[in-house]
């Protein structure tokens, strides 16, 4: 069932990815230029997205754990460190440059071309290195 | 067009959260794009990796299997640009292992839950979206 449950997740995810045009990196872009022809489209997605998931975690509060059994994620202590909001922003200046976040990245990658596979190699790279760079943010803080 | 955009996103919107509910619900766990793949990439997921293998290979296939069925265009209007290119996906991947979440994770999962770290999270990857904009295109006029 486990399988099952991550196949149906995966292609509902890819499936609204492709026909909300979230694998256009042109509508990613004209939504964060809000100084250019500005299209809103992403934020329908967002709003549509965020409806059936708040569902789903209305849900979780009336049950003890999953049709698997494995328990609901905890909610994480609220503390805003410098890792997520450091790491938030250097994602958000790499999404504008390209249009691209991680689940489109992949969802195009059957018909995004050789740039579509340029940006997920570096990609990949990047999230290889990444708890070398977390320590690195980490250390820098340490010694501030 | 714009006016049929805005519903194309509505229902795809519907489609990727329907897709987190299965997740949550049936597996107990966050969709989130970049947790999943990266898991795999350094190790830290390796005891649940035929879950996120089959996540990634639907996630990859199924756009694949609905082009067919699609007049419209569906280019990516990718840049060409490699120096951009391996910029932007190191950042992206560097920045989402960091912060443990993309726009799937604290975006559409971590605001559905009113988490206080989604929510921040958002706000900085799309301000920081923004200025990109401004930077990249407006200023330097890379792309």
């Amino acid at each position: 069932m486990r399988l099952i449950f991550s196949a149906l997740a995966g292609a509902l995810f890819g499936a609204g990815l492709f026909v909300s045009g979230m694998t256009d990196t042109r509508k990613v872009q004209g939504w964060l230029d809000i100084f250019g022809n500005w299209d809103p489209t992403l934020a329908f997605v967002m709003g549509g997205a965020i409806l059936p998931m708040a569902l789903a975690w209305w849900v979780t509060t009336r049950r003890s754990a999953s049709l698997i059994g494995v328990p609901f994620p905890p909610r994480a202590e609220p503390v805003l460190d410098r890792r997520l909001i450091g790491g938030s922003v250097l994602f958000g200046l790499g999404w504008g440059l390209a249009g691209l976040c991680p689940g489109p990245a992949i969802a195009s990658l059957s018909y995004g071309g050789t740039g579509g596979l340029v940006f997920l190699a570096a990609m990949l790279a990047g999230m290889a290195v990444s708890p070398v760079m977390a320590r690195l943010l980490d250390s820098s803080r340490a010694a501030a | 067009m714009i006016e049929q955009d805005w519903i194309w996103g509505l229902v795809g919107g519907l489609m990727i959260g329907a897709g987190g509910a299965v997740y949550l619900l049936g597996n107990g766990r966050i969709m989130g794009a970049s947790g999943i793949l990266g898991g795999l990439i350094d190790g830290s997921g390796r005891s649940t990796a035929a879950e996120r293998l089959v996540f990634l290979a639907a996630l990859l296939v199924t756009p694949a299997l609905l082009i067919p069925l699609y007049s419209v265009d569906i280019s990516t209007h990718v840049t060409d640009n490699w120096a951009v290119l391996v910029a932007a996906g190191l950042a992206v991947g560097i920045g989402t292992r960091i912060a443990n979440g993309c726009t799937s994770g604290h975006g559409v999962c971590g605001i559905s839950r009113l988490s206080l770290r989604g929510i921040a999270a958002t706000v900085a990857f799309l301000v920081a979206g923004g200025v990109s904009l401004v930077v990249f295109r407006h200023i330097l006029g890379v792309i």
